[in-house]
């Protein structure tokens, strides 16, 4: 089986983009709170999502909707209309994180596939297995925390498909399991849908030095001629003591083209692409390069070197947790 | 309101580990959840104490919980936390995979670091057996006050996150290690030095983050002195206390007297703040623009 | 099967506007050229009215355009999807500045560009309100547009004056005017 290449779409053009690059599987979500990148301009309302599930499948891809923050208490009834219209839309799949969402797709939508976002953290086989049975999820999307012999260790105790980010922005903390956003900010992936929101980001070139401040927090400040990193939080400048520098991760991001090979070893079914909040050249870029690598691979051909380095943050690639030593 | 004391966050030496836990016998509390919460390779240093802290507490008149871990990954972890359950006390889970290892129908309590944000998940936890919530630091009044009700209408305590640093994050990768140049396999201990967390600061020199271990957390002390009236009438059941170096028996008189009408507004906080240089305090998650605020006067950082 | 894309090399160099010809185009009445700025973007507004609806709560916020190698600025007002344009000497103020060479803008335009990309190089700086830069490429990213096609469409006094301004900085710079997979109809 070619490993299928899971890939993000924030607009119905990137949408389309990604399909004609070759993308098996297409992620995106409503335009609202019920998704993890609600960003200005982003995502698709009602009748986009559905225009782009048709255009997807006349193609021969798929597309699963993520709707994969945590339901407000009192206001559940957004996301349930968005499971809802996910399904009437056509949608493959929808990508959860929340038990109670999970219970009400569960119980309301048998026909649609239910995957398990990665903002459930769900990190090895026992719960994983345990999400299955309960409420019958096919697919997880695996942590940011986790090596490839880990990886591997899980698909040999579980049936359940797993797919993991090979691809684009790095959380290094446990996803869905995080409110360093809202402590700086006030608004978090799991209830708002945003990290590090733009909203509250101010940038100020002084003296030739760009400083990169979040929520009144100054996290980055860069020379002349460096790359610009955007001040997510976790990937900020900090100091302890003297010691001055990115004590949780540096500004990378994760690119893990040359592990594909050891992935699919290791029982992986998909590889994610991180990204909805990037534009459509991006994706189609992105795209065609794994595409390309994955197509080799069941060739029997030797992976095609990669050549998306500019396309990252801070121009840095790492390989994240993937590789024990990152710990 | 009951005040409930949640897990040590932080890495003690065992005797400290165990004097702490002697002494909270005669705070004034009336639950304890103990256990590693954040890293399965400080629990061999303190378990063989746990049995007689847990009986020390229990004759104290306590009910007494152990907590799972709240990132379990490893095979280790995981048998580790599938034997929680012979040890004859309430479990509380912070990973849900410590549920899977509970029979079904068994009762147990769901800690802060479980993604409690709506009513149908506080539901579907107490259809698989849980008594008591305490809900995620991160959640508004408006939430915590639906889902204490909801918690009322199926008999579920909730509780909230009332002071101590919080939680913010946890990760597969050790900051400590990472910081003295050691992976996590390696790590020598190195957050044992720190046993109320490193002080993170940002480049304007802001005391922001508390680093510990593979947890994040804030630098400022939680503190619920300006919200105890609204949580009250929310029908919130419990305030959890976290775990200090020096003075918690303190914190929990302050908070027991607080509780009881006999210290006014702001002097629990004016105390809590007094109690040592460079603690900062904040309630901003509750009603404030970002987690960080703080109802109160801050000292000078 | 995949299908031609947009050209898109992350690692060209991106074309300056050349001096000589900005100092010319400086010397340009700027009111003249703005109005048929504005009448080309109500152009754009009518053929694509999801690009300002994507705006959402930025349809009112005032865009300023610095295109770094150019002797003025854009002043761009969506309006709520009657947009108005202006040209203006100095920095010009807005809630929010997007600056970067005149080639970075068009092709992050066209989709020949990725904007986080072009921001991470610092090929592209922005200030003031994040939200409202990043809702505005967002929006310009899906609505797919085609400048010399939408130029192509007008009529009237403006296309003229348009259609130099761009026939010629296409001939001098090699910047993206129109969306890559059609660049063969220049």
């Amino acid at each position: 089986m070619v490993m299928e290449i899971v890939c993000p779409a924030g607009t119905p053009a990137a949408l389309r983009a990604a399909v004609k690059a070759g993308a098996h599987t297409v992620y995106c979500g409503f335009n609202d709170e019920t998704n993890a990148r609600n960003f200005p301009g982003l995502n698709f309302d009602r009748a986009e999502m559905a225009e782009g599930v048709a255009f997807a499948h006349s193609h021969g891809s798929k597309v699963l909707v993520a709707i994969n923050t945590f339901p407000r208490a009192g206001a559940e009834d957004i996301w349930h209309r968005a499971v809802d219209d996910a399904s009437a839309a056509g949608a493959d799949a929808v990508i959860l994180a929340d038990l109670g969402l999970l219970a009400y797709a569960a119980e309301n939508h048998t026909g649609i596939r239910r995957h398990l976002s990665v903002q459930a953290a769900a990190a090895n086989a026992d719960v994983i297995n345990f999400y299955a049975e309960t409420f019958g999820v096919k697919r997880v999307v695996l942590p940011r925390v986790l090596s490839v012999p880990e990886i591997a260790a899980i698909n040999a105790e579980t049936e359940v498909e797993t797919e993991v980010f090979v691809f684009g922005g790095l959380c290094v903390m446990a996803e869905g399991r995080c409110s360093l956003s809202s402590y700086a900010t006030g608004l978090s992936p799991n209830m708002n849908g945003v990290c590090s929101p733009a909203s509250h980001v101010e940038y100020q070139e002084e003296g030739g030095e760009l400083d990169a401040r979040l929520g009144g927090y100054t996290i980055h400040r860069v020379g002349k001629d460096e790359p610009a990193p955007y001040p997510t939080l976790c990937k900020g400048c900090f100091s302890v003591d003297s010691k001055k520098g990115h004590l949780f991760e540096d500004p990378v991001s994760l690119n893990a083209e040359q592990l594909i090979p050891q992935l699919q070893k290791a029982g992986v079914t998909a590889l994610k692409i991180e990204g909805r909040q990037r534009s459509r050249s991006y994706v189609a870029q992105v795209v065609r390069n794994f595409r390309a690598a994955v197509d080799a691979l069941e060739a029997g051909q030797p992976l095609p070197v990669g050549m998306l380095a500019r396309l990252s943050e801070g121009q840095q690639m790492t390989t994240g947790a993937y590789k024990k030593t990152w710990r | 309101m009951e005040l409930t004391v949640a897990p040590s966050q932080f890495f003690w030496a065992a005797e400290e580990w165990e004097r702490f836990y002697q002494d909270l016998a005669t705070a004034p509390v009336e639950r304890v959840v103990l256990g590693e919460l954040v890293c399965s390779k400080r629990l061999p240093f303190y378990q063989d104490w746990i049995p007689a802290a847990v009986e020390t507490l229990q004759s104290a008149g306590k009910e007494v919980l152990l907590t799972s871990l709240a990132l379990i990954t490893l095979k280790r972890e995981r048998k580790q936390n599938a034997q929680l359950a012979d040890m004859g006390v309430e479990i509380e889970i912070n990973d849900l995979t410590a549920l899977s290892y509970l029979p079904e129908g068994a009762r147990f309590s769901v800690g802060p670091l479980i993604n409690t944000y709506n009513e149908s998940t506080l539901r579907w936890l107490a259809s698989r057996g849980a008594a008591r919530i305490c809900l995620p630091p991160e959640l508004p009044l408006d939430s915590v006050t639906a889902l204490a009700k909801a918690g009322s209408e199926c008999g579920v305590a909730v509780e909230v996150w009332g002071h101590g640093r919080i939680p913010l994050a946890i990760s597969g990768r050790c900051y400590h290690a990472r910081l003295h140049g050691r992976t996590k396999d390696n790590c020598q201990f190195a957050c044992e030095d720190d046993p109320d967390g490193l002080e993170v600061r940002t480049l304007e020199g802001k005391p922001f983050l508390s680093m510990n271990g593979v947890q994040t957390l804030s630098d400022s002390y939680a503190c619920a002195d300006y919200q105890i009236e609204d949580l009250k009438a929310a029908g919130v059941s419990a305030l959890r206390l976290s775990p200090q170096s020096k003075g918690f028996g303190e914190i929990c008189t302050l908070y027991r007297q607080r509780l009881q009408g006999t210290l006014p507004v702001g002097t629990l906080s004016a105390k809590a703040i007094a109690q040592g240089e460079g603690i900062r305090l904040s309630d901003g998650f509750l009603k404030g623009e970002t987690g960080v605020s703080w109802s109160g006067s801050q000292p000078a950082a | 099967m995949t299908e031609p894309q947009p050209e898109f090399r992350p690692d060209a160099e991106i074309p300056r506007f050349p001096r000589l010809a900005a100092r010319l185009l400086g010397r340009m009445p700027l009111l003249p050229l703005s109005l048929t700025l504005t009448a080309y973007a109500r152009r754009i507004a009518k053929s694509h009215p999801g690009l300002f609806r994507r705006l959402g709560e930025h349809d009112h916020a005032e865009f300023v355009l610095d295109p770094t190698d150019l002797p003025f600025v854009i002043c761009l007002a969506p309006n709520g999807g009657e947009p108005k344009v202006r040209l203006q000497r100095g920095r010009g103020n807005g809630t929010a500045r997007i600056a970067g060479p005149l080639a970075a803008l068009l092709g992050l335009v066209h989709g020949a560009f990725d904007g986080d990309a072009l921001f991470f190089s610092r090929d592209l700086v922005i200030e003031g309100d994040t939200a409202a830069a990043l809702a505005l490429r967002n929006a310009v990213d899906d609505a797919e547009l085609d400048l010399a096609e939408e130029l192509s469409q007008m009529s009237g006094p403006w296309k003229a004056h348009i259609a130099r301004a761009l026939a010629f900085a296409q001939r001098r710079t090699g910047v993206h005017l129109t969306r890559p997979e059609e660049i063969h109809l220049w």
